[in-house]
């Protein structure tokens, strides 16, 4: 089953003269409107007219978050922005979030390309979509909204939390498709078992799971406990959002990425060089036909590998396979993008904390939990509980509130964080993914 | 008319009182009056010793966190209502305790109440004016 069955199954040959031919426009139009691309295109001594086949994609230099970061909020916007009809932001590294905007063009791309992947997945008109993405400046919620509604289904917008109503509304409304975090549906699944209610008894029959790494282990443990088929989704707001790349129902077996609209490579994060098919390295995406936000070569710093073989389902857009980590330091806790760089300039700016601080990342029962050790040194302490309980208290509000993440503060004598030579051990990640 | 009390951060893991304990045992400090307060995850030991400042210097070069605080050690006789004569002058002037602890001494059997208060100065007048014994510090190190 296809949306699109034309572009999604086009010709190697007839897909990669299209992905040249909109690769060529799109360096035009980045050229033209941003002054970033100007300049680094004029450093790397290239001009759109050199790209003059795929493989000249090599040459030209990457864009990076912190590329993003510079540009803060605007200023890779390759669009005016009378232009832009959608803003959408991911947490930063230093309390400013990555701003992307979209065009109405780049809406409706984004909704179709949704609604490819709804239909990938199995699901189809008629399905009632239960949608527990984010719905917000994060761009899980809106994407998978668009596109359910595009496809036809029927959308219960019902963002995240509330765990209980959620499984009221799933029981009740006869939700057949869930869209949220692998971690968050095998929560709702525990909860609902603890209110009596079996999930294998609910009318679900296709889970789209995405915005954070799993494994097929907790596939098979999601499609047990939830009775449904469960796919993995990608996306990133910095190229689009959810839908950027899906697995197929058919193979199940990595994820179509859609190269009508985004040509795909894999370098050595070190040397930056491109790798051969099939080998392990970071993912780099440049937009093809996006006109808000187009980003040239971005690092997207996750791993995976690349596949152009055919698929069982007959798309002929390559496969990325199931992520495996990222090339820095970000955590993906419940969902929620975290630089260990964020929650030290948090701490840092609390009064008397000395950045002799460890993260501890694990996952209980189903949901990932976030400790926060801080040590205590002498001009934190005092000889009144209630003090050192505030503290705790304030570096737990502040990450949330900055970060969007719940933690625990812990507050651990000197010493206890190992000091390191070089790099700092910052993170402890215990969970077996 | 001060009392230099030190606490100490510990964190809820067996063995730290002991290590503390030790270490103050090695460097001949004598201790004379304690408390700890708790809660799930750490504690604050408070202790009055012979020598806060050595106290302070070695648990410190142990790597411990450690200050000093200033509190108001008070004698009443070891009567009923001993206490609560110090507690209702002190309720009267809206003077908060934050927290307090007590020891019986050894050769006058009277009752020395620590307090550690949210006003210190203006404590120690109150309690002075209403004819209180505030001991000094030097009595209550070499007790």
């Amino acid at each position: 089953m296809f949306f699109n069955e034309e572009f999604e199954t086009l010709p190697r040959p007839a897909l990669e003269a299209l992905q040249l031919k909109r690769l060529q426009n799109v360096l035009e139009l980045v050229c033209a409107n941003v002054p970033f691309y100007k300049a680094s295109f004029a450093k790397a001594g290239i001009t759109p007219a050199d790209v003059k086949c795929l493989d000249d994609l090599q040459r030209l230099p990457f864009t990076t978050k912190q590329n993003m970061r510079d540009s803060y909020p605007y200023d890779l916007f390759a669009a005016p922005l009378e232009e832009i009809v959608r803003i959408h932001a991911s947490s930063g590294t230093t309390g400013k979030p990555t701003v992307v905007g979209y065009t109405r063009k780049d809406i409706e791309t984004w909704t179709e390309l949704m609604a490819r992947s709804f239909v990938a997945a199995g699901a189809h008109k008629g399905d009632i979509i239960h949608n527990a993405y984010g719905y917000g400046l994060f761009t899980g919620g809106l994407g998978a909204h668009y596109g359910a509604e595009r496809l036809g289904a029927s959308v219960i917008p019902i963002s995240g939390g509330n765990t209980k109503r959620q499984i009221m509304i799933m029981q009740d409304f006869g939700s057949t498709v869930l869209t949220c975090t692998p971690s968050y549906s095998l929560f709702m699944a525990e909860e609902a078992k603890a209110e009596g209610v079996d999930f294998r008894n609910l009318k679900l029959r296709v889970g789209i799971f995405g915005a954070e790494p799993w494994s097929e282990a907790m596939r098979d443990e999601i499609e047990q406990k939830l009775n449904l088929s469960a796919i993995d989704i990608y996306g990133l707001s910095e190229i689009m959002g959810p839908g950027v790349a899906i697995e197929c129902a058919e193979a199940k077996k990595g994820l179509h990425i859609w190269e009508d609209h985004f040509i795909p490579e894999i370098i050595d994060p070190v040397s930056g060089q491109r790798l051969p098919e099939g080998e392990r390295g970071e993912l780099v995406v440049t937009t093809i036909t996006k006109q808000g936000i187009p980003l040239i070569r971005y690092r997207t710093r996750d791993i995976t590998s690349l596949t152009y073989e055919p698929c069982v389902c007959g798309r002929t857009h390559a496969r990325i396979a199931r992520m495996s980590g990222r090339s820095d330091d970000m955590l993906i806790i419940r969902g929620v993008n975290v630089f260990p760089s964020q929650i030290e300039a948090i701490l840092v700016g609390i009064e008397g904390i000395e950045p002799h601080y460890m993260l501890i990342v694990d996952r209980q029962g189903t949901l990932d939990t976030l400790t926060v050790q801080v040590e205590v040194s002498e001009q934190l302490f005092s000889d009144e509980i209630k003090v050192l309980q505030a503290l705790a208290r304030r570096v737990e509000k502040e990450i949330k509130d900055m970060l969007g993440v719940t933690c625990t503060a812990k507050l651990v004598e000197p010493k206890t964080i190992q000091r390191s030579e070089g790099k700092a051990q910052r993170v402890t990640d215990n969970r077996k993914l | 008319m001060k009392v230099e009390q030190i606490s100490i951060f510990i964190e809820n893991k067996s063995g730290r009182l002991a290590e503390i304990t030790r270490i103050l045992g090695d460097a001949g400090i004598n201790i004379r009056a304690l408390s700890l307060a708790d809660t799930t995850d750490f504690g604050i030991l408070r202790l009055i010793v012979n020598d806060a400042a050595k106290a302070r210097d070695v648990l410190k070069q142990k790597g411990f966190t450690v200050n000093m605080t200033e509190v108001v050690a008070v004698e009443v006789p070891d009567t009923p209502g001993g206490l609560s004569s110090i507690l209702q002058v002190l309720d009267k002037q809206q003077i908060n305790v934050e927290y307090m602890y007590a020891f019986v001494e050894r050769c006058a059997g009277n009752a020395v109440i620590i307090f550690r208060f949210d006003e210190t100065d203006k404590a120690i007048t109150v309690l002075k004016s209403e004819n209180f014994n505030i001991l000094e510090g030097e009595r209550l190190y070499s007790m």
